[in-house]
This record gives C-alpha cells, structure tokens and sequence, in this order.
C-alpha cells in the first residue's frame, strides 16, 4: 500500500503522526507537574480539614459558687462537679453522676483554679463562667461523632446525648478560640494539650544548632574558599562534606546516642544535645551555602583592599564577609528551617518522651515540635487527629515563613557584580 | 610608628585565627570520623555476640528482650533480610513513581514551559522537598493507607492497613523534587549547538529531546536517580509511622513490611539496656544503613562531576 503512495503523501502522513508524538510528549510533561502539585494541594487541603477545628474547643456554661471550703481542699474539680448536679438535679444514680461528670474536662477545674487566682474575691460568689468541656463533647459538637449510629458504637450514650442536648437548647455551649492548644503543654487529655512546650523544646534545640553551626559553618566556609591551599587535605574536606549533606538524618541520631549520652554522658532528651545533632546535621548545607556566596564576591574587591595594604585576614573579615553575608543567612535560615522540621534525629537522642511541664533550660527534657506530631499521631483519641493536623500546620506555617524570609533577603541583597 | 617590624601583634592574632579557620574546617571530618567510629564500635560488639552471617544472611528478624538470662530464645533472632528486602520493596516503589514524574517535570521545565510557568512551578515543587516528613508521614498513615485499603476491597484485594504500596507512594511523591531539579539541571547543561544540529535535520522537539538530549543527559541523570535511591532507603519518619513494624519477608505491596530504619527506631526507643544485642542489633543496621547510603553517593557524585566536566 505505501508503495503507491507518493513520496510527498508518506512525509505527510508521517509529520501528522510526529506531531501527535510531540503533543503527547508535552502533555506528559504537563501531566507530571499536576500530579506533583495536585497531590501537594491534596495534602495540605486533607491536613488543612483536618486540623483547623483543634482551633477551637467546645466550652460549656456552668453556674459555679466558688465554695470556700472545696477552695481550701485545693479540690477544684468538686466545685464544677457540684455545680454539674445543680444543673441536673434529677441525676441522682451514683453511675448516671459519674457519666455526667464525664461531659467536662478533668482540666476545668484549672480554669476555675486560674479564675480564682486573678480574682480572690470570688472566693464565696456564684457566677456563671465558660468551661473546657471534654474531648468527647467537643467531637461531638464539630460533628465528629455521628449521632445516628447505634449507641453501642458511639462514644457518647444517649443520655450524655441528651444533656448536651440541654445545653444546647439554652445556649449554654459552644465552640471558643482554644488558646490551651498555644499556651498549654503535651497532655494525656487532648482537650488539655497543647504545642508550647513542644515549641519551646525546638526553639531551645535550634538556638543551639543555630550558635554551633552558624559559626563553624562560616568559618570552615572562610578556610575552604579564601585560605585553604589546594591539596589533599583540603579535598579529602570537601568530599566529607558533600557525603555528610547525603547522609540520613537517622544515622546522625546514632552518632548523638553513642558520642554524646553514652561517651560524654550529656543528659537524656535535653535540648542541648538535640541541638548539637541537629547542628553536625546542618554545618553541610551551611557551609554549601556560605562557599556559594564567598565564590560570589569578585576578586577585585579583595584585590583593592590587598592594594592598600590590608593583610588577609583584614581582607575577609573587613570587605568579604560583609558582601557575602546576606547569602550566607539566606543559606542558614534554609538549614535552620530543615533542622526545625527534623524528627529521626531527636527520637535517637530520646527526646520523643511525654513531657508535661515547659522546659527551662538547655538541660531539661524536652520533645520538639516535628516528635510532638509525632507522638500525637499514634495517639489513637479521634481529638488527637485534629490536634496533630493542627500542630502540623503550625509547624509548616513555621517553615513557610522562614522560607519566605530567606527569599525575600535573597531579593532584597541579591547584588549582579 | 604603625609598621615597625616590633609590632607584630597582628602577625600573632592571626596565625591565631587562621587556626581557628583551620579548626572549624576540622568538624566535618571529626563528624565523619565519628559516625564510622560510633558505628563500628558498637557493631562489632554486636557481631562478637551474633556472627556477621547470621545478621546478613538470616531469613528471621524477632529481637526480643531477655527477662531473664538463661531464657530460653533469649538471643532473639538477628536476621536482616526480610528488612533488607522491605527497605528496598518500599525504595523501588517510591522511585517508581518518583521517576518518571521527576523527569517529565524536568524535561518539561527545561525545554517547554516559558521562564514566568517556569519561575512559578519551580518553586511550588521546592516545597515538596521543604515539607517535614512527620507531615507526609501522617498522610500516608491517616489518608493514603486507609484509602488505598479502602480501594482494595472495593476490588476485591486484601490491602494491608500498613501496605508498603501507600508508604511507598508518598515516599515517591517526597523524592520528586529531588530528582526534577538535578535532572533539571543537566539538561540545561546540555549544550544548545547539539539541540540545533538535530533540528537542523528536520527532528522535531521531542524526538530531540528523546534521541540527542536526554542520551547526552543520561548519566547525570542517573546519578540524580541514585541520590533519589539514597534519600529513599534512609528516610525514617514515613516508614515509622505508616509502615509495619514486624519483618515480613514478601515481594508483595500490598502487605506490611518492615524497613532498616524503622527497626533502628524501635530498637533504640524507650528504656533499654544499652549493654543487650537488641540495641547493639541499630547501630549494626546503622553501620549497613550508613555504608548502602554512603556508596550511593559516592557513585553518584562521581558519576554528575565527570559528566560535567565532559562539557565546560
């Protein structure tokens, strides 16, 4: 058949089918930058649903008397158990009062205990205040638990059903900004937990990373570029620091546990040593970053300052440094950014333990924001989901910004030689 | 009176700080030297309690803890295979789809899209690699692994709630920015005169891109794909939370296996004796983990810096 075809038709025939080859090729292309993308905007919408209730936190309001005698017990919980039977009088069973002391938070005594300590006077009053219902509820209240499953299957009986049921006819609940969620630390509760301590635990661990490796970073970066002659010694350097930038972050956990905890015997689970893994793991990056922008200072800068008798030293850290400086920030916030997202390390070192009180120090145990996800990730509480989502969100909010940073003094200091 | 030869405090301070230059350039190799060192240490205790054969050719990982020590199975068994083969079932996975992605995406952003798509898509991928991998942990935990199993019934397959395929996938979706920006960047090192010459013959843009391009790519490509390889065996936090963590030995994606740094994860978390070949058994799957990643790497960098020197 093509025989009789000409020359010309067969060239045709085949430049059509070429051209549906060139269309294919580029619409792969194309199709592989939406899968990439769709499935990143698939992520973070998932998380974003998942994690924006923990924002809020079912609150219910209670008539209390700040009783004087249940105020000198310390016994804080008594007071809105009291004041939970003056609202159902009819419960009167010893089972039907504990599940309906159930419906509150066992932290709803500290609001009343955090009430009465910016205001003694209350001490004898009735009011009628806001408390932290319990995680139960609060599911309920977001729609979490299905009311028209079977109440064997369900979290919350129909008699809880109908008390809350009660508070909602009288307006009597609803959902509140959950500030515990920022100011409050790990819980068993997840009505109760809250990130600040995670958060404080990273922030302590990063600014030890950041006071280690910022400087040996620049300063190995300063050697590599402006002093190091080129032998050996100095490849055998850049090799090491190209393959450390590869190694897995897990490896350098091991390298924490046996040099640190066991050789030097730091503490367990502190910040310190936290930051010290996380420091050898970002020098690489660092000192990538501040060789880059030391390469980008041009040699007629160092000449002139050579020209009027600056010595090498005087040459660097007078009129290089400072031209190189923005790139070498740009280069440390990027690496302080992976170090505040890294969790493999930390789990090593032990800093993956439940913690409930804020850390003060370098030396306190303390879990960071990355292990906190963690941690409440396998917590098998329906509320611990939406708080996972929701710390996840923060942390990416976190890392988003330093980012953005970085960026913006790339642009803002971004200088053509 | 500023440059008589007496004055030679600048002379010292220095050769001072030059040492300090010096020093500091030093931490690298100390970290490395340590690693090895840490590693080793601690393996070799391990294999003078179980032989090296055992661990790398045993078919049964079950470490368990003495209670007491004349227990009977006390030891635990310490074969790493059904791991070995979980880190690579869940790493081949993730490439496979990691792969083509990355490279369609490069190729598309190399060639096709104007500099302002460009500009826009580059760093929409970037974050891809920023997001910590907790996050793409807990979706494939939470999301993926429910849906994919989900899906399975649906069709009638058994989908393990672990599966290596939904830890697999997620994993792929991480490592495409690794692989679309280093293949990224060998293709535009490919010279535009070889683009032209197979124009200059009628060839349309694809099949430049397909016969001169990408062959001439090639082996920077490859190394992008062994460094892909790398990160993907040492990634820990995806497998921890979304893989399984009893060793499984099976090809199969659907179930649940278990991988090297998973086990690390388990055997060094929470309050053992440091002394017990349970924990001893993390730092030899370390000294593998470390030695597998280190090789890679290697080859890999070797492999990108002699393709660009072919070039300049």
């Amino acid at each position: 058949m093509t025989n009789t075809l000409s020359k010309s038709d067969r060239i045709k025939a085949g430049l059509t089918r070429r051209y549906r080859a060139e269309k294919r090729f580029r619409l792969y292309g194309i199709a592989a930058i939406a899968i990439a993308i769709t499935f990143l905007a698939v992520m973070l919408t998932a998380i974003g649903v998942r994690g924006v209730g923990a924002f809020q936190q079912t609150h219910v309001s209670l008539s209390v008397t700040f009783d004087e005698q249940m105020i000198q017990d310390n016994n804080w919980q008594a007071i809105v158990k009291k004041s939970m039977r003056e609202t159902f009088p009819d419960v009167t069973a010893r089972k039907a009062k504990r599940s309906l002391y159930k419906l509150m938070s066992s932290g709803a005594g500290y609001d009343l205990q955090a009430m009465y300590r910016d205001d003694p006077t209350l001490m004898g009053q009735t009011r009628q205040v806001w408390l932290t219902a319990s995680d139960d509820i609060d599911m309920l209240m977001k729609g979490a638990i299905d009311r028209s499953v079977v109440e064997d299957d369900r979290r919350v009986t129909d008699r809880e059903l109908a008390w809350v049921d009660y508070w909602i006819a009288n307006d009597a609940i609803e959902l509140q900004f959950n500030w515990r969620f920022f100011t409050g630390s790990d819980s068993r509760e997840p009505e109760l937990a809250g990130i600040l301590g995670a958060f404080t635990g990273s922030l302590l661990s990063l600014t030890v990373c950041f006071l280690l490796s910022f400087p040996i970073g620049i300063m190995t970066a300063i050697y590599l570029e402006e002093f190091a002659p080129k032998n050996r010694w100095t490849d055998l350097i850049e090799v090491n620091i190209n393959n450390l930038a590869a190694v897995p972050s897990i490896v350098f956990g091991l390298l924490g546990l046996a040099v640190f905890l066991n050789f030097f015997m730091l503490p367990r689970s502190a910040p310190l040593v936290g930051g010290m893994v996380l420091a050898l793991m970002t020098l690489p990056t660092i000192i990538i970053a501040a060789r880059a922008a030391l390469r980008a200072v041009p040699p007629s800068i160092r000449e002139a300052a050579f020209g009027i008798g600056a010595s090498k030293i005087q040459t660097v850290v007078h009129h290089v440094l400072p031209l190189a400086m923005p790139g070498m920030l740009t280069g440390t916030i990027i690496g302080m950014a992976q170090a505040l997202g890294e969790s493999a390390p930390l789990l090593m070192i032990g800093m993956v333990a439940f913690i409930v009180d804020i850390p003060g120090s370098f030396t306190d145990p303390a879990t960071a924001l990355p292990v906190q996800i963690y941690l409440w990730a396998d917590s098998p509480e329906r509320a611990f989901s939406e708080r996972t989502a929701a710390a996840i969100l923060v942390l990416v909010g976190f890392l988003i910004t330093m980012n953005l940073v970085a960026v913006i003094l790339r642009k803002k200091f971004e200088r053509r030689w | 009176m500023h440059i008589t030869p007496s004055r030679r405090a600048k002379k010292a301070v220095e050769a001072v700080i030059k040492g300090i230059l010096i020093a500091s350039s030093t931490v690298a190799i100390l970290t490395t030297v340590g690693i090895v060192a840490s590693l080793l240490f601690e393996s070799l205790r391990f294999f003078s309690e179980i032989p090296l054969t055992d661990f790398l050719f045993g078919l049964e990982w079950s470490p368990q803890t003495a209670i007491r020590a004349d227990q009977v199975g006390a030891s635990g068994s310490f074969g790493a295979i059904p791991l070995f083969v979980g880190t690579l079932l869940i790493s081949t996975i993730a490439l496979i789809v990691a792969a083509p992605i990355g490279l369609f995406a490069a190729i598309y952003l190399a060639e096709y899209a104007h500099p302002k798509v460009r500009s826009w898509v580059k760093p929409v991928l970037e974050i891809l690699a920023g997001i910590p991998t907790v996050v793409y942990g807990f979706f494939a935990a939470l999301v993926v692994a429910p849906w994919l199993r989900g899906g399975g019934e649906a069709v009638g397959f058994d989908v393990s709630s672990e599966s290596a395929l939904a830890v697999g996938l997620v994993m792929g979706i991480m490592i495409i920015p690794l692989i679309s920006s280093l293949s990224d960047d060998v293709i535009n090192a490919v010279p535009q005169t070889m683009r032209d010459g197979s124009f200059g013959l009628g060839a349309t843009k694809s099949e430049t891109i397909r016969s001169v391009v990408l062959p001439a790519a090639l082996p920077g490509i490859m190394g992008g794909m062994l460094l892909a390889a790398s990160r993907a065996i040492g990634e820990t936090m995806i497998v921890v939370m979304a893989a399984g963590l009893s060793a499984n030995l099976t090809a199969n994606p659907l179930q649940a296996v278990t991988t090297v740094t998973v086990q690390i994860v388990t055997l060094l978390t929470g309050d053992q004796e440091f002394d017990s070949a349970k924990t001893l058994a993390a730092f030899a799957l370390g000294l593998m983990l470390f030695f597998t990643t280190l090789f890679l790497n290697v080859v890999a960098l070797r492999i990108v810096k002699k393709y660009r020197e072919q070039y300049d």
